[in-house]
């Protein structure tokens, strides 16, 4: 049984061809990571398997289900969470009401009990706040628990959004690019916690980055894209040397 | 002030978070419920209308204020609910069965209101439930034998389990009863997953499906929601009145409701209820603003102008509205004299990833 596997995907807007055909497979428990210069289309892969999109080819499998055809809010039901290149978080709510929105996929109480508040619904609720708060721990977001998202720096908000997508206790975490727009130490922690997340956490991570350094750091495999094909797949050192990716980047020595 | 110091996960679910809020709440409490001993006939007859607008902008806060859906057209739910109590009293069924009905067929026309819903965003959902509202007008018009047209419907006082409640207190302290029942259902479904996944909503769509709200289900039971909390004030308000006619929930009424949750303050619950007891009381400064002023200058639609005009400044200058203000004055007292100006003021977001829908 393989875990999560993508096969032919692609996606054409118009006569544009984003993603060409593209093939992989992540197997559990380990840091997959898409590379490619801006434009290459790894974050419409992502939003193909967050199924914003509807793909024009291919198929994506998770835990052998076929993905393609549900509603995009069942992806996140199934165990995948994902965060956002520029953060979309909810902005006009602290920290910790953020992270129990992550929690929406394990809600066990129905409306009615919602509207009485039945010791039923408190119960879960506390049990829910248990569980965000381990999160709040790991993250150390502690000091901004309950302060408004409006309020917060970038690289702060960048963590939030990590917390949100780990309060859904996700089997697959999609990040699209966690270290933009963030300074070194910041992008140290961030390398730190993705490592964790893959030890102690046991969760599977795929990733798209720019920054090699944190890629070399802490992925097990690579894939590199250029306009949206796939251009080289294997460990990180592999497709940095491979000679279609210096070309991507670089260019062709004339 | 204040510092509250948390030593487990139930502290952030109860209700009230301190015993200050208990004292408050409490001493509102014992005032309202003192009321009909210390108001006058005309001032309970305003405490009626403001309960019931209260009841009514608890459901337009949810769908407006907490799911960030717009709604022109909930007269046309006040309407659904305020002849569904006049049919069934007639028609000789106990109040708490028709008010039920009332409530649930206004939920059946949100949820078919809500349907567009999902389609549609902002000013063309605007358009949409403000079409509604027309039709509904013109269906409730049009539908003589039934509704009885432009000639309307008498509603008797209503019984309770054989007790008439025909007195301004009988009928005040229904009211009261049902607005805190509202008040406490909206209260619990917002400290619960379905009141987060509507903020959810609110506050980015593309996130909350991303956490597995299921967006559809979310937007059309928000709708449902509202509709039923204005069924219900719709039922109370065509008691109130004693006689409904299609008038009574023009186009104008609509832009009353969402007046109300505008000035009260977006996002709070708190607000509805100021936003109703301003927009009830401001007539009547209007008209006793009137004899103060000389006859030939009192133009005849001042009432709308000034509504428009209080309207169009607290969007400028306090879009949180009264509750917004009350938090604003309360802070500056408990940070006294630390009180800056800037504290309140909203950060500009940074940018959102592609917008995707």
């Amino acid at each position: 049984m393989s875990f999560f596997k993508v096969e032919n995907l692609g996606i054409r807007f118009g006569g544009v061809v984003a993603v060409d055909n593209v093939s992989f497979e992540v197997k559990r428990g380990e840091v997959f990571t898409i590379i490619g210069p801006n434009g290459a289309g790894k974050t419409t892969i992502f939003n193909l398997i967050g199924l914003l999109y509807p793909a024009s080819s291919g198929r994506i499998l998770y835990e052998d289900r076929e993905l393609t055809g549900f509603a995009p809010h069942r992806v996140a039901e199934l165990g995948i969470a994902r965060t956002f290149q520029n953060i979309e978080l909810f902005e006009h709510a602290t920290v910790l009401q953020n992270l129990l929105i992550g929690r929406h996929r394990h809600r066990s109480t129905s409306l009615w009990q919602e509207l009485v508040f039945t010791p039923g619904v408190r119960r879960a609720e506390v049990a829910h706040r248990e569980a965000v708060e381990k999160i709040i721990d790991f993250l150390e977001l502690a000091k901004v628990r309950d302060t408004l998202v409006v309020g917060l720096p970038y690289g702060v908000r960048k963590v939030v959004e990590l917390g949100r997508a780990l309060a859904t206790d996700p089997k697959l975490l999609l990040l699209d690019e966690p270290s933009s727009g963030l300074n070194p130490e910041e992008t140290d922690d961030m390398a730190f916690w993705i490592e964790d997340i893959k030890k102690h956490l046991g969760i599977t991570v795929l990733m798209v980055e720019h920054d090699m350094n944190l890629v070399s750091r802490v992925s097990d495999r690579v894939l590199a894209l250029n306009m949206g094909i796939a251009i080289a797949e294997g460990t990180p050192a592999e497709v940095q040397a491979h000679p279609k990716v210096i070309e991507a980047y670089l260019g062709a020595p004339v | 002030m204040r510092f509250l110091f948390k030593t487990g996960y139930e502290q952030d679910v109860r209700l009230f978070q301190h015993g200050g809020q208990v004292f408050s709440y409490g001493l509102l409490a014992v005032v309202l419920v003192l009321a009909p001993w210390w108001a006058g006939d005309y001032f309970m007859s305003q405490l009626h209308f403001i309960a019931i607008y209260s009841i009514v902008g608890f459901g337009l806060m949810m769908l407006v204020g907490f799911t960030g859906q717009i709604s022109l057209g909930h007269a046309a739910f006040l309407a659904v609910g305020a002849y569904t109590e006049a049919l069934m009293q007639a028609a000789g069924v106990p109040f708490v069965i028709s008010i039920s009905c009332a409530a649930l067929f206004s939920a059946v026309a949100g949820i078919i209101v809500g349907l567009p819903a999902l389609r549609l965003k902002g000013i063309y959902l605007a358009i949409a439930t403000l079409a509604f509202n027309v039709i509904v007008e013109e269906i409730i018009t049009r539908w003589e034998s039934l509704t009885g047209g432009n000639s309307g419907k008498h509603l008797k006082p209503v019984e309770l389990f054989g007790i008439k409640l025909d007195t301004d207190t009988s009928f005040y302290y229904l009211c009261l009863g049902l607005t805190v029942l509202c008040a406490l259902a909206c209260a619990n479904l917002l400290r619960s997953p379905t009141g987060r996944a509507f903020v959810a909503i609110r506050d980015s769509e593309i996130s909350a499906s991303c956490l597995g709200v299921d967006l559809a289900w979310y937007k059309t039971m928000s709708f449902a929601f509202s509709a039923a909390l204005t069924g219900v004030g719709g039922a109370l308000y065509a008691h109130k009145l004693a006689f409904i006619s299609p008038e009574q929930f023009t186009l104008f009424v609509s832009i009353e409701l969402v007046t109300i949750v505008i000035l009260g303050g977006i996002g709070f619950l708190h607000g509805a209820v100021l936003g109703s007891a301003f927009v009830i009381v401001l007539p009547q400064l209007i008209s006793i603003a009137k004899d103060w002023l000389p006859g030939g200058l009192v133009p005849t639609g001042l009432q709308a102008v000034v509504f428009g005009v209080i309207l169009i400044l607290f969007i400028i200058f306090e879009p949180l509205g009264l509750y917004g203000r009350w938090l604003k004055v309360r802070t500056w007292f408990e940070l006294f004299p630390f009180y800056r100006r800037g504290m309140f003021r909203r950060q500009k977001s940074y940018m959102k990833s592609e917008r995707l829908r």
